[in-house]
């Protein structure tokens, strides 16, 4: 069962339509990544989501129910203009946030208290944002924002501003709250930025949704069938092997070794290519070029509006 | 704990924590006694001491003998005489602080000329005149072949008292009574202003800090607006209470510095306040105490305090509700303080204009521009209370309900369509809104 589902919603400003008959379904405990352009609608559904705004036509339902203002508690939103009262107090700034959350502040400090020494951040409690670096405010952010142990983390363009070694924390903490329980929906128009930890894709471009489902099927459907070879060897053979069951994208040579890009043809596997081409060269390695979600959503905008793919990857 | 309880205690406590509240809560009080203790001990001890020179031009005998010696010295004043005349640069370097010519066409003219370095106060001012109408008085008594007591027989001295034929038992102090009124006015209007744009403020604050999408995804933007504007409003009645307390103490420890002990207000309408009527009106038969007599009387008796602090924090909160909500929509509509400006002329439009028909409802407090714009929500607070301040009878009295009904529903609307303007203009950056824009937000679905 998902954990949260919209089904068409609709979206209109004045001059224009956010969201146009979108549909996604986050299944529970997967880290769903909601990948687009900027401009793309991404913000928009998830000011839905999070009860900021309503939409104009659909259905949205959280953890089997019509979404309703009580479940905000559930919800753990760090969006993407995000920031903190420079004049308040670390720790009076985390627990106000909290308490809004709905805990209590027994509660709401005993779990700050056990964040802030994870973090090895203890010793800002009492500081004022304002004498924060960036990287310290981010990471306060992260924190009240999974503080409640929402059962839906919406993180908008997480690791924008972040740095790496704060990226990679967050990276490793979000992997963390999945293992426990916790589903995770990540924003972002960077799309190599988080593919490395998605389970589940949604592509959105201009208010329509592209293309969705698990990571590995949306890999599957856009597999090229594309390997990388390095070999030692005889080139003219090596061409000349392939003939008609392979194509030879490309191929250069370095210090001896020649690097080819082949795409298997006519239901031919990796095994015939290498039967193929062993008597010709000496193999060093073999990999597929499995395409990048970069790729991956080009091509989706491309099948499904073939006529404007000029301005296709931005707005 | 209720989320909005939340929010209005935040924005209270940072409020009131901080430096720029505390000094101006301790800085208010001893500017408000600090000017009206000087201004009393300036009036009280206008210690310059007036040599004025009185120069006779006329060489007429009938000028001549009227005036000379014959204008009273007092401890401040003495007049010395000459017939020489003195150019103005030897009056300069003289030690005569005024001059007084008089000319032959003094008698006929009735025109007399003071020179002077320095401008001389009302008192001096008043004081040589009064000399002279005496004099005059004098002679013309002696001309017309009568006696003083004659003339003060046939000179008529009247007072005019004024009566309310609605409450026939008493004087009129309709203007002095809606002074008072016009003073919570004054601080109605005030009040508003200062922390109206508190509210506007806070709410560029948040949306500047970029915290205000965080807080809204768990409190509803209407929520967050009305916590803002409820805590400030807390912090304002707080401000105004201290004041009100700290004012007190100040004056109480600063008037006996001041004035001498027969002369003390305070002491004075204590003990009138506890005396018999009977007591009272013999101690106001007492010359000299008349005046203040007249003051605390007015202070104590003519007003229905009850009734105008009442209204004094209802029209407070209902105007301050009114447009506090519409700074909010302002402050969300803008990315910085400096972008406020096109915006802010509706809300400070009618606000300065209800603050000049206070004015002059102060003059004619039942005229029709006081009427109309005690009833009109939006000048209301600040004219009522001049209005209220004089009181209601029971065939006015629905004028004063009506009032307090369209404030109510002002404020309830100002606040719903401030609310829809701000739920969408906190999540707007970096767009400059135009009027229409507002517009078109008003219908957004929420």
């Amino acid at each position: 069962m998902s954990i949260f589902s919209a089904e068409n919603i609709v979206k209109r400003y004045a001059a224009h339509t956010a969201l146009d008959q979108v549909s996604v379904e986050v299944p529970r405990q997967s880290v769903f990544g909601l990948l687009g352009p900027n401009g793309a609608g991404k913000t928009s559904l998830i000011r839905i989501l999070n009860q900021i705004t309503a939409p104009d036509e659909g259905i949205i339902t959280f953890d089997g129910e019509p979404l309703q203002p009580h479940h905000v508690e559930q919800i753990g939103y760090l969006p993407e203009e995000r920031g903190l009262y420079k004049k308040m107090k670390v720790g009076e700034q985390a627990m106000y946030l909290a308490q809004l959350k709905g805990m209590n502040k027994r509660e709401a400090k005993k779990e700050l208290k056990a964040w802030f020494e994870k973090f090895e951040i203890d010793a800002w409690w009492g500081k004022k944002v304002e004498e924060l670096s960036k990287g310290m405010a981010q990471k306060i952010q992260f924190i009240t924002t999974v503080l409640h142990r929402p059962k839906l983390l919406i993180l908008d363009e997480p690791f924008s501003g972040f740095d790496p070694i704060n990226t990679n924390l967050v990276k490793s903490e979000i992997l963390k709250l999945r293992d426990e329980g916790a589903t995770i929906l990540l924003s972002t128009h960077n799309m190599g930025s988080v593919e490395e930890i998605c389970d589940h894709i949604a592509l959105i471009n201009k208010s329509k949704k592209v293309l969705d489902g698990p990571m590995n099927a949306v890999k599957e459907k856009y597999r090229s069938y594309t390997y990388e070879l390095k070999f030692k060897g005889n080139v003219i053979g090596f061409t000349n092997a392939l003939w008609t069951g392979f194509e030879l994208l490309e191929s250069s040579e370095n210090e001896g070794t020649n690097t080819a890009k082949v795409r298997l043809l006519h239901n031919n596997t990796l095994n015939n290519l290498l039967e193929t081409v062993l008597p010709h060269v000496a193999i060093e390695s073999v990999h597929e070029i499995i395409p990048s979600m970069n790729d991956i959503f080009i091509s989706a905008v491309n099948e499904q509006n073939p006529t404007d793919e000029q301005d296709s990857t931005d707005h | 704990m209720n989320k909005i309880a939340l929010i209005i205690r935040r924005e209270y406590a940072s409020r009131v924590k901080k430096k720029s509240f505390i000094i101006m809560t301790i800085l208010g009080p001893i500017l408000i006694t600090g000017l009206i203790g000087l201004a009393i001990w300036m009036g009280l001890s206008d210690s310059t001491k007036h040599k004025i020179l009185v120069v006779d031009e006329t060489g007429t005998e009938e000028v001549m003998g009227l005036f000379t010696n014959e204008l009273e010295n007092t401890s401040r004043i003495s007049f010395e005489y000459t017939n020489k005349d003195i150019t103005n640069e030897g009056f300069e370097e003289s030690s005569y602080t005024l001059l007084l010519r008089l000319n032959e066409k003094v008698l006929t003219n009735k025109a007399y000329s003071l020179f002077f370095k320095k401008t001389p106060s009302i008192n001096v001012q008043g004081y040589v005149k009064s000399q002279l109408e005496k004099i005059i008085e004098r002679k013309n008594i002696d001309d017309a072949g009568m006696t003083p007591d004659d003339y003060y027989k046939i000179k008529p001295h009247i007072t005019l008292d004024l009566y309310d034929i609605q409450d026939t038992s008493q004087k009129s102090h309709n203007q002095e009574i809606a002074a008072i009124g016009f003073g919570f006015a004054i601080l109605i209007y005030m009040f508003i202003f200062l922390y109206g744009v508190q509210v506007m403020r806070g709410v560029i604050e948040e949306k500047t800090n970029r915290i205000v999408e965080v807080i809204i995804s768990s409190v509803k933007p209407f929520q967050l607006m009305m916590g803002k504007i409820v805590g400030i409003a807390l912090v304002g009645l707080t401000q105004f209470a201290l004041w009100i307390i700290l004012t007190m103490a100040l004056t109480a420890v600063i008037q006996p510095l001041l004035l001498p002990d027969n002369l003390d207000p305070v002491a004075l309408i204590e003990t009138n306040a506890q005396l018999a009527p009977d007591v009272l009106a013999e101690i106001q038969a007492e010359k000299g105490q008349e005046e203040l007599n007249y003051f605390s009387e007015l202070i104590l008796h003519r007003v229905n305090w009850g009734l105008l602090i009442g209204m004094f924090l209802f029209y407070f909160l209902g105007g301050y509700l009114l447009y506090a909500s519409l700074f909010a929509a302002v402050g969300a509509a803008v990315d910085s303080e400096a972008d406020t400006q096109q915006f802010m002329l509706p809300i400070t439009i009618p606000l300065v204009f209800g603050f000049l028909v206070a004015q002059f409802a102060l003059q004619n407090p039942e005229g029709p521009s006081a009427f109309w714009f005690s009833i009109i929500p939006f000048t209301s607070p600040v004219v009522m209370m001049v209005r209220v301040a004089m009181g209601f009878d029971s065939d006015t009295v629905w004028q004063l309900f009506l009032s307090m009904g369209l404030l109510i529903a002002g404020f309830l609307f100002t606040t719903w369509l401030a609310g829809k303007i701000y739920r969408t203009g906190i999540l707007m950056y970096g767009k400059k809104v135009t009027y229409k824009e507002l517009w078109k937000w008003l219908f957004y679905k929420g």
